[in-house]
């Protein structure tokens, strides 16, 4: 496996305001390409603002932010709104789908944002909605019963396999998973990671899971605790 | 527009409020282009009431006042003019023709003019449509009458009926001339104007009504029956006012102050367009009421679509949420939401003008026979465009208030989604 940086973060801190400490410092924190990083994090500890900071969506206090090696804190909002839609896929906890969208829309949707993910979807010149079926269909999704329900309709590990094909369609690099599984039972939760790791082998993306759920931790084949790289909160204890 | 065919969906998956909004909106936008295009219109047939004549004369009085009585036969007059003063000014020289009016009487509660032939020659109306006859002809003879088109509609009259006439304006009048009645030879096509509402009859029969009658009273005694007054002389003394087409309307002003400084007797001469002009302006302030209360009716329904698009905010920030972590930016939530706003509102316009053109379409008919007034379907006018136009920018503008708070909310939730 090539060991060039996907995420490379230094020195990084971040405070809502000034005159309140810090929320985040971590000194160093480096994630290679094609990695599945585990990220543990209990609620509260900073594990949103970083997910924030990674996609670009707030800004570091100081310190720098590499994506891929690009410094995203140097981007201008717009730039880093369209890096992020480029670049990184993805996951949330729960409701992660847009009601008013199909199931097919809603795993199409990066492409309405980004060329490059479009262009990389519909690559060998097939329809966008082909590429659509094509992951969901390795994701067990791809049934004519399924596809056609109204998403709100969808149980929630349904929803969350659709939501997972909508951020890996158009194959970019990163994907973030942010407590993917905690509406999920513990059966469907193996068969849901299993299908994403699947994925992300297959394609080469890096893959950056967080999660307060301990058990998970053994299947990633690295584990970070976000309170041993955060510096501020062990200050602030 | 990616953005754009979002919106559609967003407002789609509610359709039932959202139609509720276009329903208001389209509703207040026909009624705002219909109040505006009945305005315009029964402007215009006021103004169509009279065309082609140069000068209306009558005794002095107020300009407002002559126009009323001579024109749209309201209220009555002050005083009555003599025949000599007509003749004197019908005979001058920069005088192409006058029409005599002669007022007083009344056929259940529709006026009676008294005239003589060169009102159906002359008298022109509209864009100087000149009278033309539904049945038969100008009355030819002494108690012979020619009927409005509505007199006749409303009345059920036919030609060959004999009507009688009553003294006095009332609906009800207690003094009937109920000894010579009057037979209908012709009755007129409809003008959308008061002439519709008029029984014309000639100079000779009012004369001949009123020949046993002195101060308004009949003599007691005195019964003169409609032969023996055929023998009398039946040329008229006094009539009420008289219309005046000129030669050249350049002479207008010589020949107006002419008659304003006659001697002999008091006279005034108005032109009876900016006495129109005059009478309309008076009753602007109740027309611009009228638009002003349909305009608010408008921004009643936009404030309503600008409620429920805040109300609707606060549960989708979720929504917004996700689209950031798909690589929406501030700026497409915004387009996103402002759109939705933007679109129900053009939808409603749209709306709003099929449902105007229908009930143009239905009403049109109803509204000319029963008001006389002529609706034409035509494209909007210019000013409909502006008041359009105007809506439309309204929405946009109360649009970009949810689209602006939706901004602010994705630029502070980012993609951190609150349940």
């Amino acid at each position: 496996m090539p060991q060039t940086a996907a995420i490379q973060l230094t020195d990084l801190r971040f405070g809502w305001r000034k005159d309140l400490p810090e929320v985040l410092h971590i000194p160093e924190l480096e994630v290679f390409s094609g990695e599945r990083i585990f990220i543990r994090g209990p609620s509260g500890s900073g594990k949103s603002t970083l997910l924030a900071l990674l996609a670009g969506v707030n800004l570091p206090t100081s310190g720098e932010v590499s994506i891929l090696g690009e410094s995203i804190n140097r981007l201008s909002g717009a730039r880093r709104d369209h890096f992020r839609s480029d670049h990184i896929g993805f996951v949330f906890q729960l409701f992660n789908l847009i009601p008013y969208l199909s199931v097919l829309e809603n795993v199409a949707l990066p492409c309405r944002f980004s060329r490059l993910r479009k262009q990389k979807a519909t690559g060998s010149g097939k329809h966008l909605y082909d590429e659509a079926m094509r992951l969901l269909g390795h994701l067990d999704m791809a049934h004519e019963h399924l596809i056609h329900r109204p998403v709100t309709e969808l149980s929630v590990g349904q929803q969350q396999r659709v939501a997972t094909a909508r951020a890996l369609i158009g194959a970019p690099e990163i994907i973030i998973a942010d407590e993917p599984t905690s509406a999920l039972d513990s059966d469907m939760r193996q068969a849901f990671l299993r299908l994403l790791f699947q994925e992300c082998e297959e394609t080469g993306t890096t893959l950056l899971f967080v999660s307060h759920d301990r058990q998970l931790e053994s299947q990633f084949e690295r584990h970070i605790t976000l309170d041993d790289i955060n510096h501020a909160r062990q200050g602030e204890q | 527009m990616a953005i754009l065919s979002l919106a559609f969906k967003s407002l789609f998956n509610r359709r039932f409020t959202a139609s509720l909004i276009l329903i208001s909106i389209a509703l207040s936008v026909s009624l705002l282009l219909g109040v505006e295009r009945l305005r315009v219109e029964s402007r215009n047939s006021f103004a169509n009431t009279i065309s082609g004549t140069d000068l209306v004369v009558g005794a002095r009085s107020g300009a407002i006042n002559l126009l009323l009585y001579s024109v749209f036969r309201i209220g009555d007059a002050t005083n009555n003019i003599s025949w000599k003063s007509y003749i004197k000014f019908a005979e001058h020289a920069l005088v192409k023709w006058t029409i005599p009016l002669s007022l007083g009487d009344s056929h259940k509660g529709y006026r009676v003019l008294g005239t003589n032939q060169d009102y159906f020659r002359h008298y022109k109306y509209a864009n100087k449509r000149a009278l033309s006859f539904n049945q038969g002809q100008p009355f030819e003879q002494v108690y012979q009458a020619v009927l409005g088109d509505e007199v006749a509609r409303k009345l059920g009259y036919q030609i060959g009926e004999k009507i009688i006439i009553a003294h006095g304006a009332g609906k009800t009048s207690f003094t009937l001339h109920d000894d010579k009645p009057f037979e209908v030879v012709g009755i007129l096509k409809p003008t959308g104007t008061p002439v519709d509402r008029t029984v014309h009859v000639p100079l000779e029969g009012i004369e001949a009504i009123h020949k046993d009658w002195i101060g308004g009273r009949q003599v007691a005694g005195l019964n003169i029956s409609a032969d023996e007054a055929l023998e009398k002389n039946l040329s008229p003394k006094a009539i009420t006012a008289f219309m005046i087409g000129l030669k050249s309307k350049i002479a207008t002003f010589r020949v107006q102050r002419e008659i304003n400084d006659y001697r002999k007797e008091p006279l005034l001469a108005i032109l009876p367009g900016v006495a129109l002009q005059q009478l309309w302006d008076m009753m602007g302030i109740a027309e611009n009421a009228l638009l002003v209360v349909t305009a608010l009716v408008v921004a009643v329904g936009l404030i309503g679509m600008l409620t429920v698009m805040l109300a609707g905010l606060n549960e989708r920030r979720r929504e917004m949420a996700i689209l950031r972590s798909v690589g929406a930016r501030p700026g497409h939530i915004l387009l996103l939401v402002t759109g939705e706003s933007l679109l129900l509102s053009l939808l409603g316009i749209a709306l709003g003008l099929l449902l105007l053109y229908t009930s143009l379409i239905l009403g049109q008919p109803y509204i000319e026979r029963h008001y006389g007034l002529h609706l034409p379907i035509g494209l909007p006018s210019l000013r409909e465009w502006l008041i359009l136009g105007l809506v439309g920018t309204s929405s946009l503008i109360i649009g970009l208030i949810p689209g602006y708070r939706a901004y602010r909310y994705s630029l502070s939730d980012g993609m951190s989604i609150r349940i």
